[in-house]
C-alpha cells in the first residue's frame, strides 16, 4: 500500500469517526492543515525523483481531494444531526390550547339581519333609515292610517307627552324616503320598532325590515316571485314550502301574508307567518305626492327577531335581549 | 268571532269537512284561527225521571226512576239537587265513557244498586254550568241520542278577522263569503214583518246625524223577563262564546251573532218622555251597565231621554235603563252609528264591547230594520208580550248604498300579473253581490251595503285576486333599470362591529327605555325623554345613553358567573339638551375582568383603560377615523381621573373611562368597569389623507430616554418631539414608562423609539445626532425635561 493509500484509509476512518463539528475539524487540521499528515506528505515530494514524484504527487493529490470531500460530507451529515436533534428538543404539545385575545361575536339579530340586507343589496336595494321617535304623520296618517281607524288597534302604540311616538313599524322611512326622492324605488329599510305589549311571545322592542319598490309596472306576481326568492335563499332551502295568504295592511291594497313551512328538523310543523307585504296602496302614493295613475309597486315587512328565531331554532323570544354570553357565543 | 257549522249550515250547503273549510276561509283572508269540536262524543240519552226517593243511607243522595225509552226504566242514584219528577235530562248507561275519561259501569252506591249516571252539563264537556243536572226541554224526544238531539257533532271555527272585514262579524257575513268560496246559494231567510199589537211608540229624534244617521225602536209591552232562554240558543250562544244573561238580552245578542248588528234592549218603565240620540253635554256622567261610572265629553254620543242619558251609543248601555228582573215592558233599539266617532269614543273610554266592535267596523247601513223585526219575532215566540209599530227615524245623510267604481279590468294584469277571463271576473262580482254594468274598457261596480271596505279599484283587484286565489298569482321576478349607489353610512357600521368582534367583544340589544335615575345620573343636563305610557317603571325613559342598560347586562353576567365580560351595542340614544330633541346613533362598549381570557403563559392581568383605549382606536380606525385625540375630561357617570373625551377637531365624538363607583352603586353593580360610547352621526366623514412616497433609504434608530415632572401628559412630549424630530423623524414609539427607584420623587421617565429616514438620500451620523440634540433641547425648553442619565 502506497503512502498516499495508507493516508486515505486512515484519514477517511477518522472523519467517519467524527461525532461532532468540533473533533470533525481536529481531524481536519491533523489531515489537511499546514502540518497536517498529507501537507507533510505533499512536502517530501521534492525529495523523490521526477518519475516517482510525479506519480506519489498523483496518488497523494487524489488522496486529498478524497478526504476534503469526505469531510465536507460528514460535516453537513453533522450539521443536519445537530439541527434534528436541536428541533427535537424544542418540539411542544400541540394539544395545548392558543394563546392571545379570542374573538367575541355578533347578535343573532344582526347576524339575521345582515343576511337579508345583504340579499336585498345585491339585487339593487339601497340601504335607508329612520329615526325611532316618529310623529303621528309619518306612521300613521301618511300610511292611511287616519286617527280612531280601527286598524290602529293593531299597533299599541308608545306615546311621549307632546304627542309624538315611537314608531311601531319601520314604514314611516318609505314615507320619508318617498317624500325625499322621485320613483323608481328600491329600498330596504332595517331598524327597531316598538309595541306597548310584553309577554312571552311579545317585546316592547323588537327589529323590522322592510322593503319598497317602486316603477311604473311592478306587479303582485313581482312580489311573491322576489318573496320566494328571498325566503328560499334566507333559509337555504330550494324546497322550502311558501304560501300567500290574503291580509290587510292599511298602507297595501291588495295585502298579503306570507307562511312558510320549515323541514321538521328545525323543530317547527305548522304554517309559520313570516312576513306582511302587498301592492302599495294608492292613498299612500298621493300622500307623498306620487302620482298613483302612473308609479305603482310593493311594500314588505319582516320581524327580524322571527327569522332569527326560525333561522336559528330559538323558540325563546325574550333570548334575545338577556345578553347573556352563554347564549351569545353560540352564534360566534 | 265564533261560529259553529251547525249554524252555518242553516244558511248554505256546506258539504265539505270543517278543516277543510277552515283552509279555504284562511286562504281566502279570513284567518282561522282554531277549529274545535264543541264536544267529545258521548253516548248520552234523552232521559226522563219518574220517581225520586230519598237514599236509605245518605241524606245527599236520592234513588230516581229514569225512563230512558217507551219500554225501560232503570234506577239511578243520584246526588243533584234539580233532580225532580219529570226533568227531562241526559242519561249514560252502564258501559259508557263520559268525556273526561270516567267509565260508567253498573254499580252499587251505599248498598243501591245504580244503572248509569245523570249528568250535568259540565259531565258532558258543555260548559262550566255546573251545579246540577243539564236540564232539557220538557218535549225532549225520550230515547234519542243526545249527540244528534243537541247537535254535538257541530264544531267552532274562531276567526280573526282584519279590521277592514267587519261584514263577517255575523254568521249572514260569513256564509256570504262561504257561498262565494263554496260557490253554493246563500239561504237568505225571509224575516216576516211582526204586526203591531199596540200603537204605543217613542219619537225619535236624531239630534247628531253625522254620527247616527238611522235610529229604529219599538216598544214591547208584557214581556216575561223570567221565560228561559231555550236550550239551542243558550247552546249557540255558549258555543260561540256568550254566556247566557236573561232571555231579552239572549235575543239581542242572538240577533247580533246572526245578522251582524247589534241591538239594546231598554227597561221602558226608566224612559222619561222620549228618545234623543245627541252628543253629550261636557262632563255628563252615567253609569254603565258594568256599574262604571264614565265623565263623557261632547264628542261622545249618547241615547238620551228627555232628562239624562240612557246609554252610550253603540258601546254600552247604561245601568239605570237596562232590562232588570223586574222589567215587564222592553223598549229595542236598531240604529246605525258611524265608524270613526264611535271608534274615538270606545277607545278614549276604554270600554271594548261586542257591539262597539262591530259598530266601528262598519255595520250595514241597511240591516237595521230587519234585525228589529228579527229579535221581535224571537222575543214574541219565547218571552211572549206585544210589539208595537216600529219607529224608524233616519237622516238624509244615511248611507244607504256604498257608491260605484270605476273598474278596468286590464288592471288584473297591470297591477297584479295575473290572468283571469273577464267572464270569471264578473261571476267573481256577482257572487260577492257587486252588481256590474260592462262598458267597452271599463266597468262600472255597485258595491253592496255591507261592504264598507270597498271604495277603490285595488279594492276590487284585491276580491278578484283573493277569490282566484293568491296561490294562482305568477310567481316573476321585477325587472328594472339599475341604479349606482355608495353604501350608506349604517353599512360602515358592520366594519366596527367587526373590530369589536376581533377584540373580543359580543354584540348585545338592550332595550331603549331605562328607568329615570339612572338616565337623570348619566345625562343630568338633557331633559328625560319620558314615555306617557310605559311598561313598567324600569323601562320610563328614552336611553341618553346605552351605557346604562349595557352596564345591566354586564351585572347579569356577573350574576351568572362570567368573569370576562365584553359588550356592545350600536343604537339610538335619545337626549334633549336644550328643549329640542335628538336622536343619534350611538356604539357602546363595557369592558371587565381580565384584559386577556385565562390562558397558560401569560401572567393575568385586569383589563384597564389603555386596553380600552386601543380598541376604541380599532374601531375609529374601521370608521376611518386615525388620528382622533383624546382630552382629559368630567362625565358624572365616570372616575374623575380615569376619563377622556375623544375629539375630532373641536367636536366630542365621545367618551371612555372607567365608571364612578356612585353611578355603579346606583345600578346595583359591584364593580366599576370600564366604558366608552361614540356619538356616530357626531363622527365627520372620514377624510383620506394623501399619499405620502415610500422612502428607499436605510431607517436608522435610536432610543432616547428622559424624565420630565411626573404630571406633564405624555402627549405633550411626544408632540414636541415629533415636531423638533422635523424632517427626519418618520416614526415614533413610547415604549417604557418609569417612576421609583433611581427616579426623583415627583417625576417619571419616559423611554422614546426614534426611527429617523430622509426621504432621497441615506442619512449621516451627524444629521441624526443633529436632530437628536435638537429634540432634547425642546425637551428641556418646553418641558423641564432632563436626559436620563
Amino acid at each position: 500500500m502506497s503512502t498516499a493509500q495508507a493516508l486515505q484509509a486512515t484519514g477517511l476512518a477518522d472523519i467517519e469517526g467524527a461525532s461532532d463539528l468540533p473533533a470533525l475539524d481536529a481531524v481536519r487540521v491533523k489531515l489537511l492543515g499546514k502540518k497536517g499528515l498529507v501537507t507533510e506528505a505533499l512536502k517530501t515530494l521534492g525529495t523523490l525523483s521526477e518519475s516517482l514524484r510525479r506519480e506519489a504527487g498523483l496518488a497523494l493529490n487524489v488522496t486529498r481531494d478524497t478526504l476534503n470531500a469526505a469531510i465536507a460530507l460528514r460535516r453537513e451529515a453533522l450539521a443536519e444531526a445537530a439541527m434534528t436533534s436541536a428541533l427535537n428538543a424544542s418540539a411542544v404539545d400541540i394539544t395545548l390550547p392558543g394563546r392571545g385575545q379570542r374573538a367575541g361575536g355578533l347578535h343573532p339579530v344582526t347576524l339575521a339581519l345582515e343576511r337579508m340586507v345583504g340579499i336585498f343589496r345585491r339585487a339593487g336595494f339601497e340601504v335607508a333609515t329612520g329615526p325611532e321617535i316618529e310623529n303621528d304623520f309619518y306612521n300613521f296618517e301618511a300610511l292611511n292610517i287616519p286617527r280612531h281607524h280601527p286598524a290602529r288597534a293593531m299597533h299599541d302604540t308608545f306615546y311621549f307627552p307632546d304627542g309624538l311616538l315611537l314608531r311601531t313599524h319601520t314604514s314611516p322611512v318609505q314615507i320619508r324616503t318617498m317624500l325625499e326622492r322621485a320613483p323608481p324605488l328600491r329600498i330596504i329599510v332595517p331598524g327597531r320598532v316598538y309595541r306597548c305589549d310584553y309577554d312571552q311571545t311579545h317585546s316592547p322592542m323588537f327589529h323590522q325590515i322592510e322593503g319598497l319598490f317602486i316603477d311604473e309596472r311592478a306587479t303582485m306576481s313581482d312580489l311573491k316571485g322576489l318573496l320566494h326568492e328571498f325566503l328560499r335563499l334566507f333559509f337555504a332551502q330550494d324546497d322550502l314550502q311558501i304560501r300567500f295568504r290574503p291580509s290587510y295592511f292599511p298602507f297595501t291594497e291588495p295585502s298579503a301574508e306570507v307562511d312558510i313551512k320549515l323541514p321538521s328538523a328545525h323543530g317547527f310543523s305548522d304554517w309559520l307567518e313570516v312576513l306582511g307585504c302587498g301592492m302599495v296602496h294608492p292613498n299612500v302614493l298621493t300622500n307623498v305626492g306620487i302620482d298613483p295613475h302612473r308609479f305603482q309597486g310593493f311594500a314588505f315587512g319582516l320581524g327580524v327577531e322571527r327569522m332569527a328565531m326560525l333561522r336559528f331554532g330559538v323558540h325563546d323570544l325574550r333570548l334575545f335581549y338577556d345578553n347573556d354570553l352563554k347564549f351569545l357565543r353560540q352564534f360566534a | 268571532m265564533k261560529f259553529t257549522t251547525h249554524w252555518l249550515g242553516e244558511w248554505l250547503a256546506l258539504g265539505i269537512d270543517p278543516a277543510a273549510l277552515a283552509e279555504k276561509l284562511t286562504m281566502a283572508g279570513l284567518e282561522v284561527e282554531s277549529v274545535a269540536r264543541v264536544a267529545a262524543p258521548v253516548t248520552a240519552l234523552v232521559a226522563r225521571i219518574e220517581a225520586v226517593a230519598a237514599h236509605p243511607a245518605a241524606d245527599q243522595l236520592a234513588v230516581c226512576r229514569v225512563r230512558i225509552s217507551a219500554e225501560q226504566v232503570v234506577a239511578v242514584v243520584c246526588g243533584a239537587p234539580n233532580a225532580r219528577v219529570g226533568l227531562c235530562c241526559p242519561y249514560v248507561g252502564p258501559g259508557s265513557r263520559l268525556p273526561d275519561g270516567r267509565d260508567i259501569n253498573e254499580t252499587e252506591i251505599r248498598g243501591v244498586k245504580s244503572a248509569g249516571m245523570l249528568c250535568s252539563a259540565l259531565e258532558l264537556g258543555l260548559g262550566e254550568a255546573g251545579a246540577g243536572l243539564l236540564e232539557l226541554p220538557d218535549d225532549a224526544p225520550l230515547g234519542a241520542a243526545l249527540q244528534s238531539y243537541l247537535h254535538l257533532d257541530d264544531w267552532v271555527l274562531e276567526l280573526t278577522l282584519t279590521p277592514n272585514r267587519g261584514d263577517c262579524l255575523s254568521l249572514l257575513g260569513v256564509a256570504r263569503e262561504v257561498s262565494v268560496l263554496l260557490d253554493q246559494p246563500l239561504l237568505n231567510p225571509e224575516v216576516p214583518l211582526q204586526t203591531a199589537g199596540h200603537a204605543a211608540e217613542k219619537t225619535i229624534a236624531l239630534a247628531a246625524p253625522a254620527a247616527c244617521s238611522r235610529y229604529a225602536g219599538r216598544i214591547i209591552r208584557g214581556v216575561s223577563i223570567a221565560a228561559p232562554t231555550p236550550l239551542w240558543m243558550a247552546e249557540r250562544l255558549r258555543r260561540c262564546g256568550l254566556r247566557a244573561i236573561n232571555a231579552v238580552v239572549d235575543v239581542t245578542h242572538y240577533v247580533m251573532l246572526e245578522l251582524g248588528q247589534p241591538l239594546h234592549a231598554f227597561d221602558l218603565a226608566k224612559i222619561r218622555g222620549n228618545i234623543t240620540v245627541r252628543c253629550a253635554r261636557p262632563a255628563e256622567p252615567i253609569t254603565l251597565l258594568d256599574g262604571s261610572l264614565v265623565v263623557l265629553d261632547d264628542l261622545a254620543l249618547v241615547i238620551a231621554d228627555d232628562t239624562q242619558a240612557l246609554a252610550l251609543a253603540g258601546v254600552m248601555g247604561g245601568l239605570d235603563s237596562s232590562v232588570s228582573d223586574a222589567t215587564v215592558d222592553i223598549f229595542l233599539e236598531s240604529a246605525y252609528f258611524e265608524p270613526i266617532q264611535l271608534a274615538r269614543t270606545a277607545r278614549h273610554f276604554k270600554l271594548q264591547t261586542d257591539a262597539a266592535h262591530r259598530f266601528e267596523r262598519g255595520v250595514d247601513p241597511s240591516g237595521q230594520a230587519r234585525a228589529i223585526e228579527r229579535a221581535t219575532a224571537l222575543l214574541l215566540a219565547i218571552c211572549g208580550g206585544v210589539a208595537g209599530p216600529t219607529s224608524d227615524q233616519s237622516d238624509a245623510r244615511h248611507p244607504t248604498g256604498r257608491g260605484t267604481i270605476v273598474f278596468r279590468p286590464a288592471r288584473i294584469l297591470g297591477l297584479l300579473g295575473l290572468t283571469v277571463e273577464p267572464e270569471r271576473v264578473r261571476a267573481i262580482f256577482e257572487r260577492l253581490g257587486l252588481s256590474v254594468t260592462h262598458g267597452p274598457e271599463t266597468w262600472q261596480v255597485q258595491v253592496p251595503p255591507w261592504r264598507c271596505d270597498l271604495s277603490l279599484e285595488v279594492d276590487l283587484l284585491e276580491e278578484v285576486a283573493r277569490i282566484v286565489g293568491y296561490d294562482q298569482l305568477p310567481s316573476t321576478l321585477p325587472s328594472a333599470t339599475l341604479q349606482l349607489s355608495l353604501p350608506a353610512p349604517s353599512e360602515h357600521y358592520a366594519q366596527a362591529r367587526m373590530a369589536l368582534v376581533e377584540r373580543g367583544y359580543f354584540e348585545g340589544i338592550t332595550f331603549s327605555f331605562i328607568a329615570a335615575a339612572p338616565a337623570a345620573a348619566f345625562s343630568p343636563l338633557s331633559e328625560p325623554v319620558r314615555l306617557t305610557n310605559p311598561i313598567a317603571q324600569d323601562m320610563a325613559v328614552m336611553r341618553p345613553s346605552l351605557l346604562p342598560g349595557l352596564l345591566l347586562s354586564l351585572r347579569a353576567n356577573l350574576n351568572r358567573r362570567h368573569d370576562d365580560v365584553r359588550l356592545f351595542e350600536i343604537g339610538m340614544r335619545f337626549l334633549r339638551p336644550a328643549g329640542e330633541l335628538l336622536q343619534d346613533l350611538a356604539l357602546a362598549g363595557v369592558a371587565w375582568g381580565r384584559a386577556l381570557p385565562e390562558q397558560w403563559g401569560a401572567a393575568s392581568r385586569a383589563v384597564d383603560f389603555f386596553d380600552l383605549k386601543e380598541e376604541v382606536f380599532a374601531v375609529l380606525h374601521a370608521l376611518g377615523h386615525s388620528a382622533l385625540a383624546v382630552a382629559p375630561c368630567v362625565h358624572p357617570a365616570l372616575h374623575p381621573g380615569q376619563c377622556a373625551s375623544l375629539l375630532a377637531g373641536d367636536t366630542v365624538v365621545g367618551i371612555m373611562g372607567r365608571v364612578h363607583p356612585h353611578f355603579s352603586r346606583l345600578l346595583d353593580l359591584d364593580v366599576t368597569p370600564l366604558v366608552f360610547e361614540i356619538n356616530l352621526a357626531a363622527l365627520p366623514s372620514a377624510a383620506r389623507s394623501g399619499f405620502k412616497p415610500v422612502s428607499k433609504f436605510p431607517a436608522l434608530r435610536r432610543d432616547l430616554a428622559i424624565v420630565v415632572a411626573a404630571e406633564v401628559p405624555a402627549a405633550a412630549v411626544l408632540e414636541v418631539v415629533r415636531d423638533a424630530g422635523q424632517p427626519f423623524l418618520r416614526d415614533l414609539a413610547l415604549f417604557d414608562v418609569y417612576q421609583g427607584q433611581g427616579i426623583d420623587l415627583g417625576k417619571k421617565s419616559l423611554a422614546l423609539g426614534l426611527l429617523f429616514q430622509a426621504p432621497s438620500s441615506t442619512l449621516v451620523d451627524a444629521e441624526i445626532e443633529q436632530s437628536l440634540a435638537k429634540i432634547v433641547a425642546e425637551l428641556t425648553r418646553q418641558l423641564h425635561a432632563a436626559l436620563r442619565n
